[in-house]
């Protein structure tokens, strides 16, 4: 049993703030919009997208849908982790969403249907579409790792940002001096290539200052650091020297809670504080929604419309997508994918061919201290032999060196991608 | 006399097509701008604004970018990404942008 929720089902949900931006809205005012557009997930995909079809065509009526109350940042969720910033300071509201005519829906979508163009959400009812932004980020495959079901109550991964991001620093915070971070990271391809490597200095460095006889051991399931690797290496060296211990072709196979050890295929490794990053796959309800077309785990798109190559309709956006060839799963590049999308549905919608060179660009800053940072850039543009978008070549590349210049840039970056995205 | 009118309302509107669709081609390269220089280049802060700058001047700086004659940190190696009629657009869009 499930009713269609009209107009004022919709607004009574969407909150008094949805209520009084829709009132404001000349174009909706009639209740009579050109289509509506659903969109699943209000991060860096959901969100970006949500406003650039409002801002670029009001007709289109958007409503977002989004478990979380507020938006939590996993890029600079480090610098939390390392001490240097506060968890608030990396929140961002829904209200200006709301500001744009987004109607924001604090729910979770429990399934799709393609057919009737409809989704089911937690607390009751569906909410019919034109066309449908599935942007879930990633989820977890706990089973490939033995034991971490069981020992999710010791063992963080903080590799999406919140509860477990506070959860993480608590640890460190509560560690004795002398102990040891142990830090697990999972082969390519995981969200954030330079993440775990931005981690395991923002860690060190807090141990620098606070408990200088400590230990960050990594156990990276890859052959080396995936990320510029040259750039984090020299500032471990320079920066915390015999401090961090890095170890590659180091998969963890099992956790064991109670003992605070991992395995790998060689031997077993004991730390005080376990962050265990697991494989990931795209997010829950892309594979309730059969968008997953690769590994069972990432879901495959056009990257001129990010229309899912396997249901027509849905398009898909940001960790959750097969990547392009050089393409990272990034924030930054989920911004740019939400607004080619946006650009396309709103063509789609008025009968026109969507752009047919989409270009796309990726910035990823690392603070490898509390003030200095290294970055990796690339452009993205489409290539009609390839039929996708690839990395233009002789562009992009990596930091010259680690500066407090490029520190400025990168908490910049996330002022003005955050207010891109919710302002 | 009728005729006249109606065909020359008919060959206006052919480049205001194209001009449209240029204007949808330059606002999603501008687009691509945004996430650090801010919403249609009106940066919050810390990274320099775009908007309304004069169109010659962005293209000779993406320019200097382009050939390493102007000094940056990351701004050297996006520029090379974009295409001679790329940049023309996103600079044409800029410029059109109040401050």
């Amino acid at each position: 049993m499930t009713m269609d929720l009209n107009r004022r089902q919709l607004l009574k949900l969407a909150g008094a703030a949805g209520a009084l931006s829709l009132a404001g809205c000349a174009g909706m005012g009639g209740g009579a919009s050109k289509a509506r557009v659903v969109v699943i997930g209000g991060g860096y995909g959901g969100a970006t997208a949500a406003r650039y079809l409002r801002m670029w065509d009001p007709a289109i009526e958007v409503v977002m849908v989004e478990r979380e109350s507020m938006f939590t940042s996993c890029p600079m969720s480090n610098l939390v982790i390392g001490g240097n910033r506060s968890i608030d300071e990396i929140r961002r509201g829904y209200d200006g969403l709301r500001r744009h005519g987004v109607q924001v829906v604090n729910d979770e979508v429990t399934a799709v249907d393609n057919a009737k163009k409809t989704v089911s959400l937690a607390r009751g009812g569906t909410l019919t579409y034109d066309r449908l932004i599935v942007s879930p980020g990633i989820d977890f495959n706990f089973g490939e790792i033995e034991g971490y079901q069981a020992a999710q109550d010791r063992v963080l991964h903080a590799w999406k940002a919140g509860p477990q991001t506070v959860g993480l620093r608590r640890q460190l915070e509560a560690m004795k001096d002398g102990g040891v971070y142990l830090l697990a990271i999972p082969l390519a391809p995981y969200r954030c290539p330079p993440g775990p490597y931005e981690r395991m200095s923002q860690v060190a460095h807090y141990f620098k200052r606070a408990k200088p006889r400590s230990k960050v051991l990594v156990l990276d399931a890859n052959p080396d650091v995936t990320s510029k690797g040259p750039l984090f290496k020299r500032a471990w060296q320079e920066l915390y020297p015999g401090m961090i211990e890095y170890r590659g072709n180091s998969k963890v196979v099992s956790v064991d809670g109670s003992a605070m050890a991992v395995r790998t295929d060689f031997d077993t490794v004991r730390g005080d504080v376990l962050n265990v990053v697991p494989p990931q796959r795209a997010g829950d309800i892309a594979v309730k929604a059969g968008l997953i077309t690769h590994n069972n785990r990432w879901c495959d798109v056009d990257w001129r419309t990010c229309e899912s190559k396997t249901v027509k309709g849905i398009h898909v956006l940001g960790d959750a997508t097969l990547s392009a060839p050089g393409m990272p799963k990034s924030g930054h590049m989920t911004n740019q994918q939400a607004k080619v999308c946006a650009a396309a549905i709103i063509a789609l919608l008025g009968g026109r061919e969507p752009n047919p060179q989409p270009v796309m660009t990726n910035t990823c800053y690392s603070f490898v201290s509390d003030t200095e940072v290294i970055h990796v850039a690339s452009v993205h543009q489409w290539d009609a032999g390839q039929a996708t978008v690839v990395p233009v070549k002789g562009a992009g590349g990596v930091s010259a060196a680690r500066s407090e210049l490029e520190g400025k840039y990168g908490w910049a970056w996330a002022q003005n991608i955050w207010a891109d995205m919710f302002a | 006399m009728k005729f006249f009118i109606i065909a020359g309302a008919a060959l206006m509107a052919l480049p205001l097509v194209a001009a449209a669709q240029d204007m949808g081609a330059a606002r999603s390269l501008a687009a691509t701008c945004a996430n650090c220089h801010g919403t249609d280049g009106r940066s919050v802060g810390g990274i320099e604004p775009l908007a309304g700058m004069d169109k010659s001047e962005m293209v000779r700086k993406l320019n200097e970018f382009r050939s390493g004659a102007k000094p940056a940190t990351v701004m050297h190696q996006l520029a090379k990404g974009y295409t001679p009629q790329q940049i023309d657009l996103i600079a044409g869009y800029f410029a059109a942008q109040k401050k």
